[in-house]
């Protein structure tokens, strides 16, 4: 288990807030209309994300979802920019053409959620082989992916070759139980989709997705390995997936109840306290100034998305093509 | 001036790119051990060692690794073994390759050349012998480019390399072994993608075509010439975005069009080039546009129906006689 100091541990804190914070915003705006397309969020899963990214450098990639907004976060994304560019305005990381599924920040290694479910892998791979077999640098790739990805034939391709080129990758599932409204179970005959990472050869390892130290943990293990030249690993982090696919999705697939329960039961921010390493100590009251400086970060800005502009017809036929 | 092969063309094109840009480099099936299905990546390996890579047989992985490869700072060159075979990439190009650059506002540069060995080759048939561009001149955010001769497929292929957006390049299983004239390194002329070229001036009647289908339009055009019609013959090259002006410059001259390409016909490229005109310079045509390309059926495998499945100089010939 590396060591985490408090300053991390506060900084883990913190992003998950900033994500949580978000994503409630993105929610009421949504909701209110004040947001165009659809979202879909990334509540009650922030611990991976926020993990995950912890163990990775500015220079390292993420390839992402469509339920992408906390890996945006985590990997350190501006989010003012972030809020424009869900909101569409031409302030935002993409410039108000991608919006909440197509979210993207290159500065910062954030190669782009996806719109296309499964269709991470192989650009998180070649990635990976562009580092280590033609550019010689000691960049990692990561790629984050649910249980309902997990059935892509295009996962196959993506970790046959990573395994068999022992390219530097970490295949990050959230195993938040939902494809959509379908039961991870009716569909899938493995009970952890860890299982089949043996199957290319490569480690497969369950954590806790709601226990950021454990991710943590976990995903600083595989990014070394994949570092030093020794190849992918497959990271299974148990989530469950508190807001319905999309915002506005009835859920009449499943009893609210119970959800709830099992966000009370397992809300990574509130048992935030319950899981600390020996040795770090926090105040509730500690913990509550930190979700509040994030609240405000994420009202400040929702304020600036608010004030930017819309992209004009200048925009229209731009970036289709470099040259 | 010195002969060589329209794969030896291409060879050399990657062989010029590769030295020239470290971050070049290329994979897919059976390009290192084999050489290429056709010979055309031979030598390759020895020359830049670990930079020609064989993949398994995964392409989803082949264009999908090669977008992410690009994304992480690489140049690459990712081969298709068949034409036939993006249909299993499908995603990869249609969702990834052509959207990125767009979606991300600009953000990411996508230099990757995907190609692809199309065409009938004698026997092939349903799976291993079409031509399939006009799947992706629908497709905003990618190039399509189509040589006709060896001199082309390597500035083009050259051109594909250094161009930092998505570039489909489709080469002709028949035309691999043709040769032409090439002109060494130093007298070479760049291609700039999105150029058609007048390959022959004439004044009754203008042909349009690309790749293979150029042998079509210049056979047509030498049995025009002998009974004294003068066909203008333009190659196309690059398919998207192809090259409006020359095309309705020519029509503006010649008033008659005729367009041809091994492709399936109905809705193939030439009916884009067909529309185009149509919309653009109809008062300027003096007779109905010719078009001529597969008829809509999978390609068959007995040489009877192969046959038939081609298009002829005389069908050409035929047809202008017809409207002139």
């Amino acid at each position: 288990m590396p060591e985490v100091t408090k300053e991390q541990a506060r900084k883990f804190y913190e992003t998950m807030c900033t994500i949580r914070c978000f994503e409630e915003s993105v929610k009421k705006d949504f909701l209110n209309g004040e947001i165009p397309g659809f979202v879909h969020l990334y509540i009650g899963e922030e611990a991976i994300a926020t993990g995950v990214c912890a163990a990775l450098r500015k220079t390292d990639f993420v390839e992402s979802t469509h339920r992408g907004h906390g890996h945006c976060i985590a990997k350190g994304a501006d989010v003012n920019k972030m809020m424009a560019e869900i909101f569409g305005k031409i302030d935002g990381l993409c410039k108000g053409k991608g919006g909440s599924m197509h979210v993207a920040d290159f500065s910062v290694g954030m190669l782009g959620a996806n719109g296309v479910v499964g269709g991470g892998y192989n650009l998180a791979t070649g990635a990976a082989l562009a580092s280590k077999m033609v550019l010689k640098n000691d960049n990692v790739s990561v790629v984050f992916f649910g249980d309902g990805a997990s059935n892509r034939g295009t996962f196959h391709e993506a970790a046959n070759v990573a395994a068999a080129w022992k390219l530097p990758v970490v295949f990050v599932n959230e195993m938040n139980c939902w494809a959509s409204t379908t039961p991870y179970r009716t569909t899938t005959a493995v009970e952890n989709i860890s299982d089949r990472a043996h199957g290319y050869n490569m480690p497969g390892v369950i954590v806790d997705g709601q226990n950021v130290f454990e991710v943590y943990a976990a995903a600083c293990e595989a990014v070394e390995r994949a570092r030093r030249g020794e190849g992918p690993t497959f990271i299974e982090a148990k989530t469950y997936r508190i807001e319905g696919h999309f915002v506005g999705d009835p859920e009449k697939y499943r009893k609210k109840e119970e959800t709830m329960q099992i966000f009370h039961d397992t809300d990574p921010l509130t048992h935030f306290l319950g899981i600390l390493p020996e040795g770090i100590e926090f105040t509730q009251a500690e913990l509550d100034e930190i979700l509040a400086a994030a609240r405000a970060k994420v009202a400040a800005a929702k304020e600036y998305a608010v004030g930017c502009e819309y992209p004009d017809e200048s925009e229209f036929y731009k970036d289709v093509y470099v040259d | 001036m010195r002969k060589i092969t329209f794969s030896e063309a291409t060879r050399e094109a990657m062989a010029e790119e590769m030295e020239k840009y470290p971050e070049v480099f290329v994979m897919g099936e059976d390009l290192a051990r084999q050489g290429g299905i056709f010979g055309q990546f031979k030598g390759l390996p020895d020359e830049f060692p670990g930079r020609v890579i064989d993949t398994p047989i995964s392409e989803t992985f082949i264009v999908g690794g090669g977008v992410g490869a690009a994304l992480g700072g690489a140049r690459p060159v990712v081969d298709m073994h068949f034409a036939d075979f993006i249909g299993v990439c499908m995603d990869e190009v249609l969702n990834q390759m052509a959207k990125i650059r767009y979606m991300f506002g600009g953000q990411a540069k996508i230099p990757l050349v995907l190609r692809a060995p199309d065409g009938l080759a004698g026997g092939g048939a349903a799976q291993h012998s079409q031509s399939v561009e006009s799947f992706f001149i629908h497709i905003p955010g990618i190039k399509v480019v189509a040589p006709s001769n060896p001199y082309d497929a390597k500035m083009v292929l050259k051109a594909a390399i250094e161009c930092d957006d998505p570039v489909l390049y489709f080469e002709n299983k028949v035309l691999y072994k043709e040769t032409g004239e090439v002109p060494e390194k130093e007298d070479e002329v760049p291609y700039e993608i999105g150029k058609a070229r007048v390959e022959r001036e004439g004044k009754d009647v203008t042909i349009v075509s690309y790749s293979i289908g150029m042998k079509n339009a210049r056979a047509a055009a030498d049995q025009l010439a002998k009974d004294g019609i003068q066909a203008e013959v333009i190659d196309l090259i690059t398919l998207s975005p192809w090259d409006k002006e020359t095309v309705l410059n020519s029509v503006k001259k010649t008033h008659r069009l005729c367009l041809v390409s091994e492709c399936v016909k109905q809705g193939g490229a030439m009916a884009e080039v067909a529309a185009t005109v149509a919309e653009e310079a109809l008062e300027y045509l003096d007779a109905p546009i010719l078009r001529y390309g597969a008829p809509f059926t999978p390609i068959p495998f007995a040489p009877t129906l192969e046959k038939l499945y081609r298009v002829y100089p005389d069908d050409l010939v035929k047809g202008i006689k017809g409207v002139l």
